[in-house]
């Protein structure tokens, strides 16, 4: 594997830890967020700060996962008072006032120039590459043991029928502020673990392109599937390296992919392969 | 004996539609109860103010002498309560077990992080199947819920309302939408779990049915309580009957 590579497997694996963090919210609780860029975005700012005045890497990383889920759970409190449809204006709205913050911000968050000259984690790339698809993997195993357990079958009412949920004795608002805690907390980790690999942060990488790319891993893969939304990053990840101007109209091409999948497959690439896989049982059973 | 549910004073208006108005009333504790009332009379959204689904603008409702007035909707179930609606409302993207199941389970569901290390679903997915047998439709348990004729999705309402193990047990019309014979059957099983010492209050119209399984009659007309008692004598009421041939304004005026 060479350099680029090795930074291409990196960028994807933040990515899938991202997008899993997203799921939670969206698929396993059904609450629509158009801001989850600005939680990796609190995650990145927060582990660049903090490297920066010398705290050891694991402990920076933490430190981000905590200040995500910490706003996590106020935007989930707010989210609380809102219906279904005003939550995706609420959470753009998050994303755009954190934008705007840091862009503003010159005296410790470098203004429009961003936060530069991160210190090392101090691990060699490959090591680094290790490091980041092992917390991935983690990720992957804690979304599929949340979905088999209670808290993901209460995830699965809540986001079905939220009334019935209320009905049946499920506390809606505590497994709904779980569900933006632990997937904040997720995009905090991703941000950090961004951070220390392009030491290089500016506010454009957490902008709205970025949150529309997040959810559309998440749509693309399959809302709800932690299988398909892995498959979702890596391939979102991946296109606009290999297609190159799909980077310069990303908006564009992640606005219609959306909606295509919506449109046309609304289970993303785990509903079709889980069709695609009925129909081959159905023809080997029959004669 | 001390009521299991006390109801008093409750007024309730939708914007200007006056729904409920200082309606009090109790339910003793091991009794059917029937609530009837003619169409748009309040029954639904009196159930509903019970269960904390609509908020009242007076009431003091209390359970077993503990006021519950304030409680939000799931701590209302966490103390006994459970609710039928009269429009189903089930969990479409389940199956018809996993309905029940998530009610047989809701113990399990009370602190989020107690609900993350439990895994195990099959006592629960057990004994949602035994109240779906006991309601009649055992043979759809595997089926999603999507797509089921109502008379299924009527007494799933009931099986998932039995799954919470209720102390009182509120039916919205549960025999509407079902034919004569499984409307029949499923009022003995009702009567039979009340039987069995569950409380139970049911909204109905079909008054056959009524005067079969009820022990005592409380009877709504324009959002206000207009007579309890005894069944068979509270049919025979002026009022009543008045209330039921649409001329209770006549009536009120007189
Ligand atoms: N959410 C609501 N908003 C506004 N008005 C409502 C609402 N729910 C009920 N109402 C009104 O309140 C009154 C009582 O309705 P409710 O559904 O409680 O009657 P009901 O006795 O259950 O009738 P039915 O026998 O038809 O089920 C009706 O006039 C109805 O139109
Ligand atoms: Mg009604």
């Amino acid at each position: 594997m060479g350099i680029y590579e090795i930074s291409l497997a990196t960028v994807v694996g933040i990515n899938v830890i991202l997008a899993l963090g997203l799921n939670l919210i969206t698929g396993f609780c059904g609450q629509i967020s158009l801001g989850h860029a600005a939680f990796y975005g609190i995650g990145a700012y927060t582990t660049a700060l903090a490297a920066q005045s010398g705290v050891p890497g694991l402990v920076s990383l933490a430190a981000a996962m905590f200040a995500a889920a910490a706003i996590g759970v106020v935007v989930g409190l707010a989210s609380l008072r809102v219906r279904h449809d005003f939550l995706a204006i609420t959470t753009m709205g998050v994303g755009f006032l954190f934008l705007g913050i840091v862009r503003q911000e010159d005296r410790w968050l470098g203004g429009e120039l961003g936060i530069s000259a991160i210190p090392a984690f101090g691990l060699s790339k490959p090591g680094y590459l290790l490091f980041v698809l092992l917390l991935a993997l983690l990720t992957a195993m804690l979304s599929g043991y949340i979905n088999r357990s209670w808290m993901g079958f209460a995830f699965e009412a809540v986001a079905d029928d939220e009334d019935t949920a209320r009905v049946v004795g499920v506390d809606v608002a505590a497994y709904k502020l779980a569900a933006f805690s632990l997937g904040t907390a997720l995009a905090g980790l991703a941000g950090g673990l961004y951070a220390y690999f392009t030491r290089f942060i500016v506010p454009d990488d957490f902008g709205f392109i970025t949150s529309i790319s997040i959810l559309s891993m998440v749509a693309v893969g399959g809302i709800g599937s932690t299988t398909g939304v892995i498959l979702g990053a890596g391939l979102l990840t991946l296109m606009p390296e290999f297609f190159r101007f799909i980077s310069d109209y990303k908006l564009l091409v992640y606005g219609v992919l959306l909606f295509a999948v919506m449109r046309f497959a609304p289970e993303g690439l785990a509903g079709v392969g889980r069709s695609w896989l009925a129909r081959w049982r159905l023809g080997r059973r029959a004669p | 004996m001390k009521p299991l549910l006390e109801v008093a004073d409750l007024t309730l208006h939708f914007g200007g539609v006056k729904a409920l108005t200082d309606v009090s009333f109790a339910v003793r504790e091991k009794e059917f109860l029937c609530l009837i009332g003619p169409n748009g009379a309040g029954k639904t959204t009196l159930l509903k103010s019970i269960l904390g689904i609509v908020q009242p603008q007076q009431a003091e409702i209390r359970l077993a002498g503990r006021s519950i007035t304030h409680l939000p909707t799931h701590r209302r179930i966490r103390l006994g309560l459970a609710l039928t609606h009269q429009i189903v409302r089930p969990f479409t993207c389940m199956t018809v077990r996993d309905n029940v199941a998530l009610a047989a389970g809701h113990q399990r569901l009370q602190r989020v992080l107690g609900a993350l290390v439990h895994l195990d679903r099959r006592s629960e997915r057990a004994k949602a199947a035994a109240f779906l047998e006991r309601v009649g439709i055992g043979d759809y348990m595997d089926h999603p819920v999507a797509g089921l004729p109502l008379g299924v999705l009527k007494r799933l309402e009931v099986a998932r309302a039995l799954a919470l193990s209720p102390r009182l047990l509120l039916l919205d019309e549960p025999l509407a939408g079902l034919n004569h014979v499984e409307a029949g059957r499923l009022a003995d099983t009702v009567a039979e779990i009340n039987q069995g010492g569950m409380t139970v209050v049911m909204i109905e119209h079909n008054l056959s049915e009524v005067l079969r399984v009820a022990q005592r009659l409380v009877v709504l007309d324009n959002g206000a309580k207009i007579a309890e008692g005894d069944p068979r004598q509270v049919l025979l009421m002026p009022t009543v009957q008045a209330a039921y041939l649409g001329e209770e304004t006549d009536i009120a005026a007189d």
